[in-house]
């Protein structure tokens, strides 16, 4: 497989943005799958009539599935071995059809316990433009 | 001041967890991540000193517990929503390594909900430590449960 490129310390400038992800139409299947790979079976996210007597229109993605899609996005950027911090806010819930753009940029370079660091913001919104997820990292690039 | 909730304190047994490479494969192509590190044996040796999960992966590791060992939050499953995760990487994790979770709850308190009512969250940390004993990775989760049954929008 092609060798990724290496993110540069030197390089980075706070400001930078991150290469966007995209999912497009998520299917219900897709959540079937995360479900499956996790073990999380919440009848919210598969079982249609738990989710409507539950009050919602349909089943909804597992947050830590749209979670997993800001992952890639940053781990294809800094490196997966660099991550120190990962977090994730959940602030609207994806449904099936929705399209998922995720993205975020770098806020700050800083030397920590030897590491030249970036700290960066995260997000994921829908075709909509609502925000399914606001997030955080740092990253070590030494 | 309102007293602490029972509830803070509260501790799982710890539960074990091999880092499987199969799991980590079937875990990333679930989240669409292609990422070599997670398929190609040989090109995570080079990279990372081998096949790493991904970053959200240990959260499989609340189903690999019995339910007798789960932290009891006396909330409607209908009205739980997973609020915000965290975590942060100590050390490096492989495929092959086995895990030990441990987990409590660290903090509970209430809110008023948008729609009347109160909303209450709980934090969940985990702390996962390798077959070394070495603390690898810090995980915490916010659960909320909703003051009602979401309204159906029309």
């Amino acid at each position: 497989m092609a060798e990724r490129r290496k993110l540069d310390y030197a390089a980075v400038r706070e400001g930078d943005e991150l290469p966007k992800f995209e999912v497009k139409n998520l299917t219900r299947t897709d959540i079937v799958r995360y479900a499956g790979a996790s073990g999380d079976f919440n009848p919210i996210h598969h079982d249609q009539t738990f989710a409507s007597g539950a009050g919602y229109p349909t089943v909804f993605a597992h947050g830590m599935l749209n979670a997993g899609f800001v992952s890639k996005c940053l781990t294809d950027y800094v490196g997966r071995p660099n991550l120190r911090k990962f977090s994730v806010n959940f602030r609207t819930q994806v449904w099936p059809g929705d399209t998922i753009t995720c993205g975020g940029k770098v806020t700050r370079k800083f030397e920590e316990r030897g590491e030249q660091c970036i700290e960066g913001e995260l997000f994921a919104v829908n075709q909509r433009g609502e925000v399914a997820i606001t997030g955080s990292f740092v990253a070590a690039l030494s | 001041m309102a007293e602490k909730d029972p509830r803070i304190g509260r501790t799982t047994q710890p539960v074990t967890m091999r880092v499987e490479f199969g799991k980590i494969r079937e875990f990333a192509a679930a989240i669409k991540d292609d990422n070599p590190i997670y398929f190609d044996e040989d090109y995570a040796r080079r990279e990372a000193g081998g096949v790493m999960p991904p970053p959200t992966f240990t959260m499989t590791q609340a189903f690999w517990d019995s339910h007798s060992n789960r932290i009891e939050l006396g909330m409607d499953l209908r009205r739980v929503l997973h609020g915000g995760q965290e975590f942060e990487y100590v050390q490096p994790v492989h495929a092959g390594d086995t895990l030990t979770a441990r987990s409590s709850i660290t903090d509970v308190f209430k809110k008023p909900g948008k729609r009347g009512g109160e909303m209450t969250f709980a934090v969940l940390e985990t702390q996962f430590s390798n077959q070394r004993g070495e603390i690898v990775l810090y995980s915490r989760s916010t659960i909320i449960e909703t003051a009602k049954p979401v309204e159906k929008k029309d």
